[in-house]
């Protein structure tokens, strides 16, 4: 990297504020044209009957379900998002605080670390909703806490094995420097290994987010209080209000995306030295 | 110590995290981590029995192993969670295996989970190929066409949010309850893991590699056959593995609302409607569901070691 | 020019003896990386190392270091053992990459081993800034590593190894990853700030002209198994600078390095001659021999 070009606070030029959000906008034109393409051509295919029998209701419908059902009616939405959502995130604190703590101890006992990648290679080819029923049984079909141990269950490995990555993949240079420093093991820890951890913690959490919610919805599919996303969507669809069943269904995913989007932002804030935050050329 | 790189391992000057080993070592340290995974197994399963032994309910058996005495011990202290119902003795998991599915039915449980996995696995392995042919597709014209990736990349990561539950009835409902709509729903699940893995892949060749194929004049599709394919390669096993699993999912997935009476979804529904009659039968069912995509996930690997057996630092499963 | 040392005894701030170096494999095939190192160090010296690749050098220094044991011999670094002087901090140590970490500012990348010493702050504060000025680079306290070039990086990381004001620096080809143009003004700022320290340096290199142009003395290795073949007093006057590069006598020192490589093998072709052979394993050494 030069230091050519900069400006007063040393900066390279074009990377003030105003120039990295017009750049990035301007990446992001395509994708507003097709999401606003596509949403035209949605409601003029519904309109026109061109779809046959596909429960697809026109956007103007799943937006009018929207509102109307937002807060009262049979399927409070805006309640129901709520409820899911906190049982997605109490799940996202569960699965990550134990992913954090087996992965402390995997990267301090070298066995452990030869265990790992099999274990979560085995883990992650169980199929996830095998475990619903298990976990409204044990926990509770009424109970928050049954679908809050699925996303744990879901979310637990990725972020053991990103962790576990972050706290042991080191340059060995910088393992030599240190122990010319004569630190010792929790030292380096501290100085070195939490923070080299980081970048890898916000890959997991970020791939926990999305998890976390799709796997609420799918451990309430199976059962669970009635005001949750998953069950608006089973007893909407089964009255043929399929527009209500899309407003849920599209809700759960936006909530998803705005989980992630937060994750992005903490993230932003708290490692804003790591490569990938730094504006890029593209 | 928890050096990333044993320190007589990295003589100054070189930079590697793992060495590589002869065969003689490779074996050895195979051998070594099957020991471990045995190892640990048998202390999950001592582990399991050792928490019902302290609070589980009764352990009341008769006439043990046919010696005609009987046995019974009553746990110090009581766990909710290491109820019969809830944690079973892992030998009465495998004694339901063995025995009929059905009262008056001669077949086995786990025959009849193995025939239901089968099952599944055809429904699974074509919407694995499907979605990977499909994630190949994309992934190809995204790495062409900028224009297109960055306009559809973002739908292509958005799908993935919507919760495949909640789509698969609406999917029946379009294509039928047949073979075809669980199809599309493993589809839905694996295309994403590999085109996004692709697109990664095929950009990733030396930027040196690409101009030495542009010094040749080659065009945009031998250098797509020369250069981008063979280097995506480990990138798409990555990817496959993870769709494995992902397929399997969505066939179970896809089954349910389907209706689709012999595979390994309606099996989960119908046990866990039966949990508080016989949980073993859930448990079974979840543990030969796990074996399935332990075993695709395998297939895979071997598939991977065989294709890529010709490159450096390859073969390290 | 033999093995024996010019300086006394008495002024060797470093004191290598006997020192051999082999690494083992599970296959039992061994590797003899140093054999019969013998070479001392006298204060306020500029020693470089000098060989092919793999003879070694970056293991002698690394030995220095207290990084990696030998297998017999023995080493002293101020009269002290090896572990005994990183613990007391004895010396800094420069690689070739810069090592410097990202989430940290440039200033607190130099106050690091600071930190681990148990400084107060302002103390900490006042010889960050202080390090800084010496390399030159005191507009960027506040920078991050990422923003600096290449040689930038490895003035911080020189400010780094000398904040804690150690007796020796010990370098490890720190110049290799810059282009010749940077190279040369970086030898420029050592023996700047060698002339100003008064600090002992001993110096990997793979490069004849900064060997010369560097160092008092120039230790040169031969091939694998490494062995000291040659030393040659390098009598430029001092200080050095852009016409010393232009001297009929720096040629001639440069051939001379260059005729003692290749009495020591440096030309012949070895295969996997850069690195330890597949499967060395972590095999258990010891330190033989008495405290010199």
């Amino acid at each position: 990297m030069t230091a050519a070009a900069t400006t007063p606070r040393g900066m390279p030029a074009g990377s003030t504020r105003s120039a990295r959000w017009t750049r990035r906008l301007r990446l992001y034109v395509p994708t507003i044209v097709v999401f606003i393409a596509t949403i035209a051509l949605w409601e003029v295919a519904v309109r026109s009957r061109a779809l046959g029998s596909f429960p697809l209701p026109a956007p103007s419908q799943i937006i009018e379900a929207l509102a109307t059902n937002w807060g009262s009616g049979r399927w409070p939405l805006g309640r129901a998002a709520v409820a899911t959502l906190f049982e997605a995130v109490g799940g996202l604190l569960i699965g990550t605080a134990a992913g954090v703590v087996v992965a402390f101890a995997t990267a301090r006992f070298g066995t452990a670390r030869e265990l790992l990648i099999p274990l979560a290679v085995g883990a992650s080819a169980v199929p996830i909703i095998a475990f619903a029923p298990l976990m409204n049984n044990w926990f509770g079909v009424l109970n928050p806490l049954s679908k809050m141990m699925m996303v744990a269950v879901l979310v637990f490995f990725p972020v053991v094995v990103n962790v576990t990555r972050g706290l042991t993949q080191i340059e060995p240079a910088a393992l030599e420097l240190m122990r010319s420093y004569a630190a010792s093991e929790s030292t380096i820890l501290r100085i070195l290994r939490i923070p080299n951890a980081l970048p890898y913690f916000f890959t997991a959490l970020k791939i926990a987010a999305t998890l976390s919610l799709i796997g609420a919805i799918v451990g309430e599919y199976f059962g669970g209080a009635n005001d949750v996303l998953g069950r608006v969507v089973v007893q909407s669809a089964s009255s043929l209000r399929f527009d209500v069943t899309w407003a849920a269904i599209l809700l759960g995913a936006a909530t998803g995306i705005v989980f992630y989007l937060v994750i992005v932002a903490i993230e932003r804030m708290v490692i804003p030295w790591h490569a990938s935050m730094r504006a890029h050329e593209s | 110590m928890t050096t990333s790189v044993p320190e007589s391992l990295a003589p100054p000057g070189t930079r590697r995290f793992r060495s590589s080993e002869t065969p003689a070592q490779e074996r050895m340290s195979r051998r070594r981590r099957v020991t471990l995974l045995v190892a640990f197994a048998a202390a999950i399963l001592f582990l399991w029995e050792a928490v019902k032994w302290l609070g589980g309910v009764p352990w009341r058996y008769e006439n043990l192993f046919g010696s005609g005495t009987d046995f019974f011990h009553d746990p110090p202290l009581r766990f909710p969670f290491a109820t019969d119902l809830n944690l079973p003795h892992w030998w009465d998991i495998l004694g339901a295996l063995a025995a009929p599915v059905q009262r008056n039915q001669d077949q086995s449980l786990l025959q009849f989970l193995l025939g239901a996995s089968f099952y599944t696995w055809r429904e699974a392995a074509l919407g694995f190929l499907v979605g990977a042919l499909l994630g190949l597709l994309l992934a190809t014209l995204f790495v062409h066409y900028g224009l297109l990736e960055r306009a559809f990349v973002p739908y292509v990561v958005a799908s993935q949010t919507i919760p495949i539950v909640a789509l698969a009835p609406m999917i029946v409902f379009a294509f039928g309850p047949s073979i075809t709509s669980v199809v599309v729903v493993a589809t839905y699940l694996t295309f994403f893991p590999v085109t996004i893995a692709m697109i990664r892949g095929l950009r990733s060749p030396d930027p040196r590699a690409l101009e030495l194929m542009r010094s040749y004049a080659a065009s945009k599709w031998q250098i797509y056959r020369h250069v981008r394919l063979p280097a995506s390669l480990p990138y798409l096993f990555t990817a496959l593995k993870i769709a494995a699993t992902a397929s399997i999912v969505g066939a179970i997935i896809g089954e349910g609302p389907g209706g689709i009476p012999d595979g390994l979804g309606r099996a989960i529904i119908n046990f866990n409607q039966q949990y508080i009659s016989g949980p073993e039968k859930l448990w079974g069912t979840i543990l030969v569901s796990s074996l399935l995509g332990v075993v695709f996930f395998l297939l895979i690997v071997v598939a991977e070691r065989f294709t890529l057996r010709n490159r450096p630092g390859a073969a390290h499963g | 020019m033999t093995e024996q040392p010019v300086t006394p005894a008495a002024d060797a701030v470093v004191r290598i003896s006997g020192v051999d170096k082999l690494f083992g494999s599970d296959s039992g095939s061994v590797t003899t990386a140093l054999q019969g190192i013998n070479l001392d160090i006298g204060r306020g010296e500029f020693v470089s190392l000098i060989g092919p690749s793999g003879c070694g050098k970056s293991t002698l220094l690394r030995i220095i270091g207290d990084l990696i044991q030998p297998t017999t011999g023995s080493v002293t670094v101020n009269g002290k053992l090896c572990a005994v002087a990183r613990h007391d901090r004895d010396y800094g140590m420069v690689f070739q990459a810069p090592v410097l970490f990202d989430w940290r500012t440039v200033e607190d990348n130099v106050k690091l081993p600071l930190e681990l010493m148990g400084w107060d702050k302002a103390r900490r504060d006042a010889r960050a800034s202080e390090m800084l000025n010496l390399v030159e680079l005191g507009e960027f306290l506040r920078h991050r590593p990422y923003q600096l070039s290449g040689g930038m990086q490895q003035r911080v990381a020189i400010a780094r190894a000398l904040a804690f004001e150690p007796s020796i620096l010990l370098m490890d080809e720190p110049f290799g990853a810059l282009d010749e143009m940077t190279r040369e003004r970086m030898n420029q700022e050592v023996l700047r700030i060698w002339e100003r320290t008064g600090i002992t340096v001993v110096f990997v290199t793979h490069s004849i002209p900064e060997a010369v142009f560097l160092s008092s003395r120039v230790v040169v290795m031969s091939a694998r198994p490494g062995r000291i073949t040659d030393l040659i007093d390098i009598d430029l006057p001092r200080p050095r600078d852009v016409e010393t590069r232009e001297q009929p006598r720096y040629f001639e020192l440069v051939t001379d390095v260059r005729e003692a490589l290749r009495r020591g093998g440096a030309d012949q072709i070895e295969p996997g001659v850069d690195e330890v052979p597949e499967g060395a394993s972590a095999e258990r050494t010891r330190v033989e021999g008495g405290i010199g």
